[in-house]
């Protein structure tokens, strides 16, 4: 019992004794957590770091104590929301930007990207089945290439032109404007991406659809250059940058079915949880293609218009397909310490 | 389960969730409701386009200033409103503070529902859903406007469809986006409050004494509402509340209604906190003693 309780008579209730006692550390605890609030938890020096988890724990039991011997709501809830905030800034906080993303490059990317190798295999092979489908229709039909690919994204290279027109296409540079054309392409590419991710949800109907038409537009694209002669030289078109872009594709696709297999079939788990785990690493995938796409805008922008020659697309394609298959697939020393992102 | 017209102690529509810190204790977060929710969006919302249109128009200047570096203006616009429309949700989530401006505003936060960090992978993934949540029923709206009436019902079932997504919150009881669900987390609120004052310490004249009668009228529920009367101090209130509790009891009225309640709020408490001790908390008056 304090002192200050005692001057004003024997203290009637729990309430009184009790802020008594404690009202100093909570009102510590309080100050520590607005500066950190205010500013971040690098306001604090040493000696407040230590006292912090002290004083939190203290609250924290006062609060539990409170509810169970005082009738004074009041102070029930002051003592909630302190606790609440400081919980918020001890255990909520997220580690800082730059060891999140080391470990986004070291660890957590490659390994969201392995648990989705089911589903990878699947995107990859809706992506070429349309492919295929796609090609076979247009060669039957060249009717069929306007139903696929729209005016817009055709930009004259149907089935109509001339093999003159359609070189023309994929060796000339269109000079000006090329980082703004890649970039254009980046922003583009990107969100479709995260919308193929999106999709997902709807038990991933969306996203098998918008992968299949990506694949039909390939084959019809490809079933226009091929007859003409200029099947390689187009597959070295797209092969610059087509390698990171398609898997970056396939990728967020593979995110986009996991999160529709995870809600339609959870298995053992409760549907919510089965569509946290999924939706958690699916979303780091997705997170790592926007970048893939960067790299594929860099090099369908720059990369593909100041370099003409076949060999040395296909070279940069290939490397850069290898690249990534290694950095994603390739075994590494497992981290005791590596955390899910 | 919960049956209709059957009401728990929290009351049925309450947004009061249990959260079991590691050291054991419920700190019974409030979830943010459907409105409050809809306001910090809409108030993110008008940042975002009164950013997108303070940096458009300052790169124009830019552009007229530079003279022929179109390109590069354009390269940072295209960036920019990518940057906005994509980062402005995740990246402000992602810092300390787990919450957009409007959040912030409002008064929310994001927070993992099993009490864990907030990891980048679950703000990527609750951000990421807004794609078909917000755009998806604004670009076929967009897409109504400009094909015209003709394919109106095909418009209407995507829109239907879509519609879906973006009232999800009001179709569960923990009011979590689409986002939210996949991402495991939720929106509470965040207040901060002031110690309040003690209503017993502090008074240096002779108490009032009641009898045992007096004080078995009420419990805990009335003792609170006494409470919230006497911080609230409303002059007519508290003589309304003096004299119910008077003629209830059976006393004489001395005046001075608010001494009157406050001893009177004393002793109450008191002799409930008594009952706590061995066990008992009378809930409310129609508990028994």
């Amino acid at each position: 019992m304090s002192a200050l309780a005692a001057a004003a008579g024997p203290a009637l209730v729990n309430a009184t004794r009790f802020r008594a006692a404690h009202a100093a550390d909570w009102e510590r605890l309080e100050q520590l957590v607005a500066r950190i609030e205010r500013r971040s938890i690098r306001a604090l020096d040493d000696e407040e770091l230590l006292a912090l988890p002290l004083l939190y724990r203290t609250t924290l039991s006062s609060l539990a104590v409170a509810r169970e011997t005082s009738l004074d709501r009041a102070l029930i809830a002051y003592l909630e929301q302190l606790s609440t905030r400081a919980y918020f800034q001890i255990y909520g906080v997220p580690t800082s930007p730059w060891r999140q993303l080391r470990g986004f490059f070291a660890r957590g990317w490659p390994a969201a990207v392995q648990a989705l190798w089911r589903e990878t295999i699947v995107a990859a092979l809706l992506g070429i089945a349309g492919a295929i489908v796609g090609y076979l229709l247009v060669r039957s039909d060249p009717g069929w290439f306007y139903g696929i690919v729209g005016e817009g994204m055709a930009a004259g290279r149907d089935p109509s032109a001339s093999a003159e027109k359609l070189r023309a296409t994929l060796y000339d540079g269109q000079g000006d404007m090329l980082a703004t054309f890649a970039t254009f392409l980046f922003t583009h590419n990107a969100q479709i991406s995260i919308f193929a991710f999106a999709l997902g949800f709807a038990f991933a109907v969306p996203t098998i659809l918008l992968l299949v038409y990506n694949g039909l537009m390939l084959g019809a694209m490809l079933a226009v250059f091929v007859p003409k002669g200029l099947g390689v030289g187009f597959a070295g078109w797209l092969a610059i940058h087509g390698t990171t872009e398609l898997f970056a594709i396939t990728l967020s696709g593979a995110a986009g079915i996991r999160i529709g297999t995870a809600i339609a079939f959870p298995g053992r788990l409760t549907r919510s949880e089965a569509a946290v785990r999924a939706g958690r690493s699916a979303a780091a995938t997705m997170g790592g293609t926007v970048l893939m796409l960067a790299v594929a805008g860099l090099l369908e922008g720059i990369g593909r218009q100041t370099l003409l020659a076949d060999g040395a697309r296909y070279a940069i394609g290939l490397v850069m397909l290898a690249g990534w298959l290694a950095y994603f697939y390739l075994p590494r020393r497992r981290d005791a310490l590596a955390g899910p992102l | 389960m919960r049956w209709p017209g059957r009401s728990s102690p929290s009351g049925p529509r309450s947004m009061t969730r249990r959260f079991v810190t590691p050291e054991g204790v419920d700190l019974r977060l409030e979830l943010a409701s459907a409105g409050d929710r809809a306001a910090a969006f809409i108030i993110d919302g008008a940042l975002i386009v009164l950013t997108l249109i303070a940096v458009t128009v300052l790169l124009l200047f830019l552009m007229i200033a530079t003279r022929g570096r179109a390109e590069l203006v354009l390269i940072v616009w295209l960036l920019g409103s990518f940057v906005l429309r994509n980062g402005w949700f995740a990246l402000f989530e992602m810092g300390g503070r787990g919450a957009t401006p409007g959040k912030r505003i409002i008064g929310l936060r994001v927070v993992a529902r099993d009490g864990a960090r907030l990891t980048g992978g679950a703000v990527l993934a609750r951000n990421a859903m807004r794609e078909i949540e917000v755009f998806l029923p604004l670009s076929f709206l967009g897409y109504q406007g400009s094909q015209g009436p003709a394919d109106g019902m095909l418009t209407l079932f995507a829109l239907a469809w879509t519609g879906i997504f973006l009232f999800f919150p009001l179709f569960n009881r923990d009011r979590l986006r689409v986002g939210d669900l996949i991402a495991g987390t939720w929106v509470v609120r965040t207040e901060k409050r002031r110690l309040a004052d003690d209503l017993v310490a502090g008074v240096e004249r002779p108490r009032r004494a009641f009898s045992d009668a007096a004080l078995d009228l009420y419990g805990v529920y009335e003792l609170q509402a006494l409470e919230d009367v006497l911080r609230a101090g409303k002059e007519d209130a508290i003589a309304a509340v003096a004299a119910a509790i008077r003629t209830k009891a059976g006393l004489p009225d001395e005046g001075d209604d608010h001494a009157f309640l406050q001893d009177y709020y004393a002793a109450l408490c008191v002799r409930l906190e008594r009952g706590l001790l061995v066990g008992r908390r009378r809930a409310d008056k129609f508990a028994k003693t």
